[in-house]
């Protein structure tokens, strides 16, 4: 069976990323979130962004053990820098990975979504006019 | 009752002292989600909620106001709620960029949405009715996923 990271920042990027459940079915998913959602079975990420750089270090070293300690076979992000990061470090790894951009970027590609665009393999966008510009695949989004 | 929320992660003072003011002008209770220390007093205040007490709020609100974020727009949506956006914006320190107002651009016209470039168009939208949004099907929510699901279940290779 396939086993799947799916990581994310709070808010927003959970809900998304929750949204897309549905689509993973069959597959055994790993859920990692870097704020508190009060659910079980959830693993910590520590939330950064990358325009803290000390934040940023502590992010990729977190990064590194998770996937190391899941061996996930693929990775979905939809953001923000903590998934971005758990994204990057499963490519290196050798893992299947998947960046599905957040539908707050509406007009462009996130700044983590732009550093994932070499280690995502399916790299996607939930805008037309951002697939356009970007060359990310545009299927749909979850609005 | 209306409920205002602003996310977790940053204050947004200019929406919540509006609606602070609009409640005291109004007579009309409103719960306020500040995502900040600040004690407001006399207010139905909350830094944050759990999960099933901001889908309780939401739920029993007549419509929703809310930054410009995601989880606002697809938590009104999911309990069919009318939804009135107000984005952040950089310049008032109230965001790291502007893309609160790409997101608010973006879905300005969709069926029980509101956008109020400025605090002061909120009473006006507040006044008027707004219709519930549409809870039909969505296709590009299935088109998405369908292209994930086939990704997942796919061959180990790279499908650029």
């Amino acid at each position: 069976m396939t086993r799947v990271l799916a990581a994310s920042s709070g808010g927003g990027h959970w809900q998304q990323l929750r949204l897309l459940y549905g689509a993973l079915e069959g597959s055994e998913v790993v859920f990692a979130c870097a704020a508190d959602v009060g659910e079980t079975g959830v693993l910590p990420l520590p939330d950064c962004n990358l325009r803290t750089p000390l934040r940023l270090l502590v992010g990729l070293r977190a990064a590194w053990r998770m996937v190391r300690q899941v061996r996930p076979d693929l990775v979905v992000s939809t953001g923000a820098a903590p998934g971005a990061f758990v994204l990057i470090v499963a490519k290196l790894h050798g893992c299947r990975t998947v960046w599905i951009d957040s539908i707050a970027n509406a007009e462009r590609m996130s700044l983590s979504g732009r550093l994932t665009r070499r280690f995502a393999d399916l790299w996607m966008t939930q805008w037309p006019a951002v697939s356009e510009r970007t060359g990310a695949i545009y299927a749909g989004s979850v609005l | 009752m209306i409920f205002v929320t602003v996310g977790t992660q940053l204050p947004f003072p200019r929406l919540i002292d509006h609606m602070i003011g609009y409640s005291q002008r109004s007579g009309e209770r409103v719960v306020l989600q500040t995502g900040d220390t600040a004690d407001w007093h006399g207010m139905e205040s909350y830094r944050s909620l759990s999960a099933p007490q901001f889908e309780a709020f939401v739920n029993e609100a007549r419509v929703i106001v809310s930054h410009a974020g995601i989880g606002s727009i697809l938590a009104a949506k999911s309990a069919s709620r009318p939804l009135i956006l107000l984005p952040r914006r950089a310049k008032l320190g109230e965001h790291r960029n502007d893309h609160q107002l790409a997101t608010a651009a973006a879905f300005k016209d969709r069926a029980g949405l509101r956008v109020a470039w400025e605090v002061d168009e909120l009473d006006n939208l507040l006044a008027h009715g707004i219709e519930e949004p549409t809870t039909e099907r969505n296709p590009r929510y299935d088109g998405l996923a369908a292209r994930l699901r086939d990704f997942v279940s796919g061959p180990g290779i790279l499908q650029h």
